[in-house]
């Protein structure tokens, strides 16, 4: 073996010992995925994730540019041979254009829209309409018991606010999942 | 200029365009129009099948021994439910295959109409693609994509749902030509990744080539290419089950299939070779045993044209995506422009130790004077049938895995078996469409008698077109292969793997108006053999063969290649508790 000219290193990675050799470590990547913008389509890239049993975090679909694209940006976990499988898993899907991995393609930023339903009255009142001034959150609705706020930002911000949210009478919240985009 | 048509002359006509000449089909309701089409014209033939897994496995037979799309059409709900099993065997085997269903009209979509089924949804796992076709004008580019996709890249099923309504309206027909799709995978491979193959052969100790069914769907200039390069280089090659033939059996360099039933010294080669080229495989479960035991030592190298199966289970070296062809073309021009080298010294050690696994004889078995033995019934059937033009067909168990070792296929086309799917009954509808195709040769479907009854009633599509199909039942009155792993396996507690209440089989033969031939003395087989080739019809061969024979050489599960069990080792704990769980 060694009198072969590649290097020794790749060969160690190979099938000896391969479930082990294999880097464990569960990777959270962001996928943007251009489709044909036709019907089933998002049925082919959800059936395709439960069929093999990979991991959605968050996913979210719009017509974007031309009518007949659309853009899927899907947030999913998995060891890094598993995030290879599932770009080149949807590569296949006919009605892809392309699949690009915005973790790793560089910088990219991530937006999520959520609302947040906030119950209380007195001082707790105050105290989120206080923070949410700090997360730059519009009141989108109010009444005399409740603040409906509107927070954008990435999905880690919204996690933060959520969880100063909760002590002060977070009752409901929706989230739209990540759009994202590369950065340049 | 703009040509008005129906939908379902459109049906047909681009079907003609297509230079589809063969459709195999079943009627209903939804699909009645296309059928009346079909009706008044001559440039397709229709074949009238007798259930709708059996079209499928016919177009898969057809598309496999041809190298051309097999075209199937049935009709809505249970039409297009029974078509599922034959579609998902075809993508797991990468068939190209063009399915038609009729569908409820598009103002009753979602209805729970009569016979209406979600068949695009029921097919979009077991497709490589699908459609719902809601407008005549839409009909024709429909179906040009659909053979395009199905044809290109890794080919593979697709289907085209047509509602009746869009069958009998009116749209504008387009032509092929006029059609272009956005889906073109890349054919040819990365120069720069192939010359370090190259590299790796000029270097390689102890190389082997391993093969599979992606070099015979690249075409038969990439076996040629194949033969080419082995021939150069004089490295041993093996195969799996589904590229028998690309490279021939009674070739020098042949070590014979691989994996859980392949042959001794195919297996030690892979496990103990330093270079691992493997050309249109897809190093599937029953080919790699042990994941972490596979091939330990090797340097591996994948050829394929789909990119998701490279790194899928085993990690590659050495990965090019590209078409087999395209490959092994630039991949022989940068070998012999850089002088045609490889370790000749190395290779002739490298050999003396093949040969010395070749001399386990790893197919040797006990002759028996009185009862026939598979194996023996095997050996016959080649000896008696070799120097014919020859297709052979399977069902899924013992009696595959026996055919793939005892049978010699020598050129790619010639050998149609259900691989990824393993499914029982696939074997006789696939002969009918290897008949349609080849009138002329001789088709053999080697069964067993549990799967052949899973699609018997399409008996009466090979009487119907005078198909002289033969099938050849090896019958031991058992699912052989779940019988063995019973025994194996699970105490000898044979749980419902007997066939109870068979069949006379020479009588069904003869109820359908075909010949039976019973055989039951090794003395008798010859001149039953002989028997059957000279009949001009189809023949139901019952062989009455030994009913407790296992199938060795073995890899059981959860072992490595170099775990092999042989015919008469010993087989008490052979599958740990852990392999037990594996299938």
């Amino acid at each position: 073996m060694s009198a072969l000219k590649i290097k020794k290193g790749t060969t160690s990675k190979s099938a000896y010992n391969l479930r082990s050799n294999y880097d464990d470590t569960i990777e959270k990547h962001t996928l943007a995925v251009l489709v044909a913008n036709e019907p089933g389509v998002l049925a082919r890239v959800v059936g395709l994730f439960s069929g093999r049993g990979y991991n959605i975090e968050s996913l979210t679909v719009a017509v974007v540019q031309e009518e007949h694209t659309s853009r899927i940006t899907i947030v999913t976990t998995g060891t890094p041979q598993v995030i290879e499988q599932i770009k080149a898993q949807l590569g296949r899907i006919v009605p892809v254009y392309e699949v690009h991995d915005l973790t790793v393609e560089g910088h990219s930023v991530e937006r999520e829209l959520s609302l947040f339903k906030v119950t209380g009255t007195g001082e707790k009142r105050v105290e989120a309409l206080r923070l949410a001034d700090v997360f730059r959150a519009n009141v989108v609705d109010s009444t005399l018991n409740n603040f409906t706020f509107e927070v954008v930002g990435s999905p880690e911000k919204i996690d933060a606010f959520a969880e100063l949210m909760r002590p002060l009478g977070l009752s409901e919240m929706a989230r739209t999942g990540v759009a994202a985009l590369s950065r340049g | 200029m703009a040509q008005i048509m129906s939908g379902a002359k459109m049906v047909v006509q681009a079907l003609i365009d297509q230079g589809v000449d063969t459709v195999f089909g079943y009627p209903g309701g939804a699909v009645l129009p296309i059928y009346d089409e079909i009706f008044q014209q001559n440039n397709i033939k229709h074949f009238l099948v007798r259930h709708e897994q059996g079209a499928v496995h016919a177009a898969e037979g057809y598309a496999r021994s041809t190298g051309k799309p097999g075209v199937v059409l049935v009709t809505s709900g249970p039409g297009a439910t029974n078509a599922v099993t034959g579609l998902t065997d075809a993508l797991m085997d990468s068939i190209p295959i063009i399915v038609m269903t009729g569908q409820v009209p598009t103002f009753m979509i979602g209805s729970d109409a009569f016979q209406e089924a979600d068949t695009v949804g029921i097919t979009r796992p077991c497709t490589k693609h699908n459609w719902l076709v809601k407008d005549t004008e839409e009909l024709a580019e429909t179906l040009h994509t659909a053979f395009h996709v199905a044809k290109t890249g890794r080919p593979g099923p697709v289907l085209v749902d047509i509602p009746k309504d869009v069958q009998f309206a009116d749209g504008t027909y387009k032509g092929p030509a006029k059609v272009k799709s956005h889906y073109q995978p890349k054919v040819k491979g990365d120069i720069k990744v192939i010359t370090q193959l190259v590299e790796a052969i000029e270097n390689a100790k102890k190389p082997v080539f391993y093969t599979g069914g992606g070099v015979i769907n690249s075409g038969p200039a990439a076996s040629q290419l194949l033969r080419e390069l082995v021939a150069g280089t004089n490295f041993p090659i093996t195969s799996t089950l589904m590229g028998l033939g690309s490279y021939p059996a009674k070739g020098d360099n042949w070590l014979g299939m691989l994996g859980m039933h392949g042959l001794y010294q195919a297996n030690m080669a892979m496990h103990d070779c330093d270079l691992m080229i493997n050309i249109g495989a897809r190093f599937d479960d029953r080919i790699t045993g042990r994941l972490d035991a596979f091939s330990p030592g090797s340097i591996k190298a994948h050829v394929d044209i789909d990119p998701s199966s490279i790194n899928k289970v085993i990690h590659v070296d050495i990965p090019i995506v590209g078409d087999v062809g395209h490959v092994l073309e630039d991949l022989l021009n940068i070998w012999k422009s850089r002088g045609r080298k490889t370790q000749t010294k190395s290779l002739i050690d490298w050999w003396d130790q093949i040969d010395s696994w070749r001399q386990i004889r790893c197919l040797d078995y006990k002759v028996d004077t009185k009862t026939i033995k598979p194996q023996y019934a095997l050996e016959r059937l080649e000896a008696l049938t070799k120097d014919h033009d020859r297709f052979i067909t399977t069902e899924v168990g013992q009696h595959q895995m026996w055919a793939a070792q005892y049978l010699g296929f020598n050129d790619p086309n010639r050998w149609m078996t259900s691989g990824g799917l393993g499914t029982m009954g696939y074997g006789f509808p696939a002969s009918i469409g290897v008949q349609v195709a080849h009138p002329e040769s001789l088709v053999i479907n080697v069964a067993g008698e549990a799967s052949w009854l899973m699609n018997m009633q399409e008996m009466g599509t090979a009487m119907q077109y005078g198909l002289p199909v033969k099938q050849f039942i090896l019958n031991n009155e058992r699912l052989g292969m779940v019988r063995q792993w019973q025994e194996l396996l699970h105490g000898e507690r044979y749980s419902q793997s007997w066939s109870e209440s068979l069949p006379d089989f020479v009588k069904l033969a003869e109820a359908f108006g075909a010949k039976g031939i019973l055989c039951t003395d090794p003395a008798d087989l010859d001149d039953a053999i002989i028997e059957m080739l000279k009949y001009s019809g189809p023949v139901i061969f019952d062989c009455a063969v030994e009913k407790h024979e296992n199938c060795f050489p073995m890899i059981p599960s959860g072992k490595a290649h170099n775990e092999m069990l042989l015919g008469d080792a010993s087989t008490d704990g052979a599958i740990d508790a852990a392999g037990s769980v594996l299938v």
